[in-house]
């Protein structure tokens, strides 16, 4: 068992608590490094993509998880992000500014339609981000001068200081392109949450009456939020295109937004820990039932929307019996062992908490 | 007349959005939740009513079978509520609506698993004839569509504003803790709610399959819907069949006047206008308290 005595401020805001939880994320590190000499390219492909649905995941959990707003139109930003990437590099910036520059530009346009959006309580927000994602598909095929429309853009190879990095091709130079900025994106977050930024986040999330009181700008703090959480989306949308190779309208449909969100539910709100669980649960389910279907027998048909019919009774079971996701599910195993055998049942029980109208605010 | 033709096709369209929307707000109004899952309730509806009704599969006439398919899919509101969301009394908004969105990919599963994903239309006896009214032609099903929204908007606005029951909803919604001190069996009324929702979600099926084919993927109008109940302002009936008719209208018109490709973004683009300007609906319910 360990102890955590915080003795300053200083204890309270370290990167890591200690060193055994240094060395656990540093070999995890190794690990990940290391994988291309252990998995077959089919299987490196996989783990590639489920780092960019984490990525994705890290960008709506900071606005869902940190800050409590419920986006259902983060395919959009996704969009925002692959285009102007794409077009960037057709224009003839290199990667290296094209990448970062399409996460600023997205960050922008979140940061713009926030500025309405954040006078929207909850269910408001949720109904004006569910229309913006349809908009998307639509927009996208008005712009065809830019964009192509329907009939789609294709993902040019990506070149870094001469060293050429193409999905198929070379899967393991793609595979630690998106590693590194994984690692990247969850260094920008985890040190979000230590800055004055990341605690207002919380103050919001948990109660913005409260939060107004100790002198936070509501308003700004969540466009901040929203920004903030659009930019990263757009890099994990800006790696997706450069995953499938090809795109157009219907590849960020809104059927990815819900994914999404669910997907962060599924994995436990609130968590660094929870975007990387509900991805690999996102990109392993189909594999998982194609699996599963060929075991019962039932191999080649197609049975339209088994997928998300699953996983929307996994997501129903996940809030009835563990809403903390399974980061939650395994901080309670963890914690067990722990403090064994002093560990209770009623440790994780959740304040009563009652309904009071938002029609009066 | 090309005018008042599409005016009338679009309130009939409206009307089917409007039932929708007041499954949303009965929900909402009662229960400060969203039923993400409304349209694919609907969906549900029809397709019992289509199973109950169609020579294929039950073969009961339509008079019997659409008071059954309206009791089994009230019973089935109620029971959602009793065995589902029961659980997540007192938490946030955002966890019901994240459930209701899945149990909606659940339900088009499970719709689409017993009755298969091909279109198939109702053998109901609204969908014959017309009627002609001096160059403007009525389908029997867009007059009946129009007829029972109307009646059902005002019986269920009387039932919030007169009843005992209605007021008692209300009053759980407004502050859960209150309601129950005063005597307001929350829990009970609230499954009541999702009851009387299922059973207007029952209704707003019927009338839609009669109009036309359904398929599972027909609760994705539910997204319009929302838009309507958006727009009409969350939380008021009225307001949610006004809203309705504003959509259902705003569509042909659209279509007719509009370039292809701006015409089906024209209910969205009105629902952000909504939004961004009167960010609570036309008919708004909100009041700042003061602290």
């Amino acid at each position: 068992m360990r102890i955590h005595f915080k003795t300053s401020y200083e204890h309270d805001i370290r990167l890591f608590p200690d060193w055994w939880t240094f060395f656990v994320y540093a070999t995890l590190i190794v690990v990940a490094v290391l994988l291309p000499w252990i998995m077959d390219d089919f299987y490196l492909g996989e783990v590639t993509n489920v780092l960019i649905w984490a990525i994705a995941g890290l960008g709506l959990m900071l606005l869902t998880g940190q800050t409590g707003q419920a986006s259902l139109g983060h395919a959009a930003f996704l969009a925002v992000g692959c285009y102007s990437c794409v077009i960037f590099m057709e224009q003839g910036l290199p990667f290296l500014i094209a990448f970062p520059a399409a996460g600023i530009l997205t960050g922008i346009v979140g940061t713009i339609i926030a500025i309405p959006a954040v006078r929207l309580h909850g269910i408001y927000l949720a109904i004006a981000t569910i229309a913006l994602s349809i908009l998307t598909d639509d927009l996208i095929v008005l712009m065809e001068p830019i964009t192509d429309g329907v009939s789609g853009k294709f993902a040019p190879m990506i070149t870094i200081f001469g060293i050429e990095i193409e999905r198929w091709t070379t899967p393991d130079r793609f595979y630690w392109l998106v590693l590194a900025i994984t690692i990247i994106c969850t260094l920008i977050y985890r040190n979000l949450l230590r800055s004055p930024l990341g605690r207002a986040f919380a103050a919001v999330r948990d109660s913005e009456v409260s939060a107004t009181a100790m002198g936070v700008h509501i308003a700004r703090t969540k466009a901040a939020s929203f920004g903030i959480s659009c930019g990263i989306t757009g890099l994990a949308g800006a790696l997706m295109g450069f995953y499938a190779g090809a795109f157009n309208n219907e590849t960020f449909s809104i059927v990815i937004s819900i994914t999404l969100l669910m997907m962060i539910v599924i994995g436990g709100l609130g968590s660094i820990h929870g975007a990387f669980f509900g991805a690999v649960v996102v990109a392993y389910l189909p594999q998982f039932l194609s699996i599963a279907k060929d075991a019962i027998g039932g191999g080649g048909v197609a049975i339209p929307g088994l997928e998300t019919g699953v996983f929307g009774a996994i997501l129903i079971l996940f809030i009835l019996f563990e809403p903390m996701g399974i980061y939650g599910r395994w901080m309670k195993i963890r914690i067990w062992f722990e403090l064994f055998p002093f560990a209770r049942k009623d440790m994780f029980k959740r304040q009563k908490s009652y309904l009071k109208t938002e029609r009066l605010r | 007349m090309e005018v008042l033709q599409l005016l009338v096709s679009g309130l009939a369209n409206g009307c089917v959005y409007g039932l929708i929307a007041l499954g949303f707000v009965l929900i909402y109004k009662a229960t400060e939740a969203v039923n993400f899952a409304q349209g694919d309730f609907m969906m549900l509806g029809a397709f019992v009513t289509l199973g109950l009704t169609n020579a294929h599969y039950m073969g009961l006439p339509f008079w019997v079978a659409a008071p059954m398919a309206i009791a089994i899919m009230a019973v089935l509101g109620y029971l959602l509520d009793f065995f589902v969301l029961r659980h997540l009394f007192g938490q946030s908004q955002t966890a019901v609506v994240i459930l209701t969105i899945a149990l909606g990919f659940v339900i088009r599963f499970i719709a689409g698993a017993i009755w298969g994903h091909e279109p198939q239309t109702l053998e109901s006896p609204l969908a014959l004839g017309d009627i002609r009214l001096g160059g403007v032609v009525l389908g029997m099903a867009d007059v009946a569509v129009i007829v029972v929204t109307v009646l059902l908007t005002i019986f269920l606005y009387q039932f919030f504003q007169r009843t005992k029951l209605g007021l008692a909803m209300q009053a759980a919604s407004q502050n859960q803790m209150a309601a129950y001190f005063m005597g307001v069996p929350v829990k009970r009324v609230q499954g009541m709610i999702w009851g009387l929702s299922g059973a207007v979600a029952a209704v707003a099926g019927i009338l839609f399959a009669s109009k036309g084919a359904i398929d599972p993927n027909a609760g994705l109008l539910g997204i319009k819907a929302f838009a309507a109940a958006v727009i009409g302002g969350f939380g008021s009936l009225p307001g949610a069949l006004a809203g309705g008719l504003i959509v259902g209208v705003i569509e042909p018109f659209a279509s007719r006047y509009l370039a292809a490709g701006y015409s089906q973004i024209a209910p969205y683009a009105l629902l952000l206008f909504v939004l961004v300007f009167r960010p609570h609906g036309l008919f708004s319910q909100v009041r700042t308290k003061k602290v």
